[in-house]
């Protein structure tokens, strides 16, 4: 997993690897939260071109995530889907509260409100 | 018309997630499963370990069984915990349910189950553990 900060955005991005089972997810909140409280950083955007293989974890890692910026007014973008992954995610109904985008481009410009 | 079994316990800890999911789509390979059978299986065993993990043992650890069995192009998967169990398994498979929200469970693994497999089977008491048993044809699609 990695996280990189964009500042310009105030968004961190999360890039999971190619599982995202309950192993990473819980990972991923952690490094996640730590982040988000250290850099002060509102918005979140999950770049899922890596990811392979996803269950309901992945969906509540997400989940998760919405809830901790929209305290604080942020956003959460999920970008790069495969179809397998788009296929949970609508399942879930997660698109109504989450940004959904193709490009990371777009999901950082959503979330911070620039388009 | 391939007939098999298999049977295999491992510890209750997330980094068996992986392993369980390997060995169930390795097993099914035989019925020659499209890719998305294949995703479907495999999701669906995770979803049943990841229960048996955090809801069945809460964390503490046990042992889990796996069991397969192929007959007439369909699989049967079980899985068996004998952690804690289910107090109520009709609230515990809705949609969105979740016993653990503090740990940000989807409430999804049931659902997900149930949508991916033909047919998904819980017993459980409390305090006597879990066996979900699922069954999926494989290959209705013929090319």
């Amino acid at each position: 997993m990695e996280m990189t900060i964009m500042g310009k955005y105030q968004t961190l991005v999360i890039r999971p690897d190619s599982e995202l089972d309950q192993h990473a997810a819980e990972k991923i909140r952690v490094g996640a939260d730590k982040l988000l409280r250290k850099t002060g950083l509102k918005n979140v955007a999950f770049d899922m071109r890596r990811v392979r293989f996803m269950d309901s974890s992945g969906i509540g890692v997400i989940m998760g995530r919405y809830r901790t910026v929209c305290a604080i007014g942020g956003n959460v973008a999920v970008f790069g889907m495969s179809p397998y992954v788009e296929r949970l995610i609508s399942m879930s109904g997660i698109r109504e509260i989450v940004i959904i985008a193709e490009r990371l481009q777009d999901a950082l410009e959503e979330v911070a409100g620039i388009c | 018309m391939l007939n098999n079994s298999m049977k295999v316990e491992f510890s209750a800890i997330t980094e068996n997630e992986r392993f369980a999911r390997g060995v169930a789509a390795a097993f099914v390979v035989g019925l020659d499963p499209t890719v998305d059978e294949l995703s479907e299986i495999k999701t669906a065993i995770s979803e049943a370990v990841t229960n048996a993990i955090i809801h069945g043992y809460e964390g503490r650890g046990g042992k889990i069984l796996m069991e397969g069995v192929i007959y007439d192009g369909c699989v049967e998967f079980s899985v068996s915990d004998e952690g804690v169990g289910i107090s109520d398994i009709r609230r515990a498979r809705e949609p969105l349910y979740t016993g653990k929200p503090e740990d940000e469970r989807s409430g999804m693994g049931f659902t997900i189950m149930e949508t991916f497999m033909d047919s998904l089977d819980v017993e459980s008491e409390r305090g006597g553990g879990t066996r979900v048993t699922m069954t999926k044809k494989i290959g209705r699609v013929s090319p």
